[in-house]
């Protein structure tokens, strides 16, 4: 009895660094460093240590460009035995749905060479920021959906069945579902390992698999662009606050700045008849 | 008449507040479509919950009480809403950007084939195409994106809790209950036995203190800079004064200082307080994607070069550990003396 987990990994840029050119008013993404998407460090390590408790494999899938293939290489360093990349035109400019498509047509394929039991997932990219995805595979492959999970409860290989907590915004509830399942993994789910020496030096040497369209059984009207039922209509820079009152700049003394800024707040009436 | 769909989240016929921030949201669309606003409710509890619906502006309320949709699991509330959706084609779906409204909305979305839009935080309908433009926050809130969905049908969107206001409830409104008709409930029995769903919930845990920051007016928020949890009672003093509630960075929910439940940001709640106070904060773009709405931001860190003032209303540069005892006592003070002038009155 063994596991077989795919896990989704996006290759993101480190949004922190992330602008838009004022001249053109697009993305400037040039020259900022390529990371995966930190979310998916748990999912990684959640398929890991499913991988150490029951035995089986875990396969790494990603969507993106040709560079994304360093990405799936540092999941191999983490332990992962196959990594898969789709890589192909045909793919370029998905939304959520459409990147589902070609996900979910990927992960039958993984399927039929070697029965999967969980696809798991981050909660959501750094990028993109919708979590989406993973719910997405879940109903388009007909998986039991488990989103936010937390905290893995237990794993029964017989009865097929997996048991975990998930994360709400009023507290922690306790969901049994049937296998297989998508999962997303929230922060709080393990702490995340660092790769051993051996596993890092094998990496070197395994190929990254490259899958196109073709490779897939896909109908192709349902990938990329044309397969996305959304338009980004403009991107802009959010709407900056003004920078107000440095209070301390004539009233340094904590004492004085206080009743100043009591002063300012009730003057426009923002505090004072709770 | 085409119709703006808002889904009603709530546990036991207790609704989540954002879901009758949506409905005011709804009714404003609708109103430019030439629409009509409407609720869905699923589970135990929907019935009554219709009445508030209508109270908050909903003009038509889809119920369905089938015992398999209670507690809330995805699957089966999917599989309602994708039916009712295909048989009277709304224009719009919104849902709260809630760890259930994502996570149901994506499952509909996937099912219908159609556009689904994260996060919005604003929401209008283009006079000219018709179209709903919804804009987000993307890239960590570096950015703003404007999104529509021209071609297909519902355009759906989750909106964060606590971007738009609570509309104020008329208990005099009414409006028509619309259940399930035959032939959907004759297609959905088979499809929802309690007895096979592929998800159960065996256990729910609330968290061990409830919290609002939604309806928050006042928020005291602390970060790195507080140092330690034991110095939170710091924050609760001063909230104490202002009558308002305590929160904290991702920073401060790292270190073990507060819980989850308090977290303001990206990967926490969004609040718009009247007064949204920083302290020891230094502005990470994650951090003000979640307070930035607020009336007004006071910001207290011992950097001056801290981001957090370049979006702050009034600053205090100087030590926290000296700010805060000061302004609590400043305000009680100010506090006994209101009292004691309206006691004279």
């Amino acid at each position: 009895m063994a596991i077989h987990s795919v896990v989704c990994i996006k290759q993101v840029p480190d949004t922190t660094q992330v602008r838009i050119d004022p001249e053109t008013g697009s993305l400037i993404r040039q020259g900022i460093p390529s990371v995966i998407n930190p979310f998916d460090l748990y999912a990684i390590e959640a398929a890991l240590y499913l991988r150490d408790q029951f035995g089986g494999q875990v396969t790494a899938l990603s969507m993106g460009p040709p560079q994304a293939e360093e990405s799936l290489r540092k999941v191999l360093g983490f332990g992962a035995a196959r990594a898969v990349l789709l890589t192909d035109r045909a793919f370029a400019g998905a939304d959520t749905l459409a990147t589902t498509h070609a996900l979910a047509a990927a992960i039958r394929r993984l399927d039929s060479e070697m029965p999967v039991d969980l696809v798991i997932c981050g909660k959501q990219s750094i990028d993109g920021d919708t979590g989406q995805v993973g719910p997405g595979l879940a109903r388009r492959l007909g998986y039991s959906q488990l989103t936010y999970i937390c905290s893995l409860d237990k794993v029964d290989l017989e009865a097929r069945t997996i048991t975990a907590w998930r994360q709400r915004e009023d507290g922690r509830e306790l969901l049994e579902a049937d296998l297989p399942a998508a999962l997303t993994i929230t922060e709080a789910c393990n702490h995340i390992r660092y790769a051993a020496l051996p596993d890092l030096i094998a990496a070197q040497t395994m190929a990254v698999e490259t899958w196109t369209a073709d490779d897939i059984e896909v109908d192709r009207a349902q990938l990329g662009l044309k397969g996305s039922p959304t338009r980004v209509k403009k991107i802009f820079a959010p709407q900056a606050r003004q920078r107000g009152e440095m209070l301390t700049d004539n009233s340094p003394e904590p004492a004085a700045a206080s009743t100043l800024l009591l002063d300012r707040l009730s003057e426009r009436g923002l505090i004072g008849d709770a | 008449m085409p119709e703006v769909w808002v889904i009603v989240e709530h546990e036991g016929g207790q609704a989540s507040r954002v879901s009758w921030e949506l409905m005011d949201v709804a009714t404003e669309l609708a109103a430019a479509l030439s629409a009509r606003p409407a609720a869905v409710i699923l589970g135990e509890g929907a019935r009554a919950l219709a009445e508030t619906a209508f109270s908050y502006g909903a003009a038509t309320a889809y119920v369905a009480e089938y015992p398999a949709l209670t507690p809330f699991t995805t699957d089966p509330h999917c599989q309602v809403l994708s039916a009712l959706a295909r048989e009277h084609q709304p224009a719009v779906i919104l849902l709260g950007a809630t760890t259930r409204g994502r996570d149901l909305a994506s499952a509909v979305a996937t099912d219908l084939l159609t556009g689904l839009t994260a996060d919005c935080t604003h929401l209008e309908i283009d006079s000219e195409t018709g179209f709903l433009r919804q804009t987000r926050p993307a890239f960590g809130g570096n950015i703003m994106a404007t999104i529509i969905t021209p071609d297909h049908r519902p355009q759906m969107a989750t909106v964060r809790p606590g971007v738009f206001p609570l509309p104020d409830a008329n208990p005099e409104a009414s409006g028509e209950i619309i259940e399930p008709g035959k032939k959907l409930d004759k297609q959905l029995k088979p499809e929802l036995d309690p007895a096979t769903l592929p998800v159960r919930r065996l256990d729910f845990v609330p968290a061990g203190e409830a919290v609002s920051l939604a309806g928050a007016k006042v928020i005291v928020s602390g970060g790195r800079g507080m140092r330690s949890g034991k110095n939170f009672a710091l924050l609760e003093e001063l909230a104490a004064q202002l009558g308002g509630v305590v929160a904290g960075s991702r920073a401060a929910v790292d270190s073990g200082w507060i819980t989850h439940q308090r977290q303001v940001g990206q990967t926490g709640q969004t609040v718009r307080p009247v007064v949204y106070i920083a302290v020891g904060i230094s502005g990470a773009i994650q951090h003000l994607a979640g307070m930035q709405e607020s009336d007004v931001i006071v910001a207290i860190n011992n950097d001056p070069d801290a981001p957090i003032f370049d979006v702050a209303d009034y600053g205090i540069v100087g030590d926290l550990f000296e700010v805060l005892p000061a302004l609590t006592a400043e305000a009680g003070k100010r506090r006994t003396a209101t009292s004691a002038g309206s006691a004279e009155r």
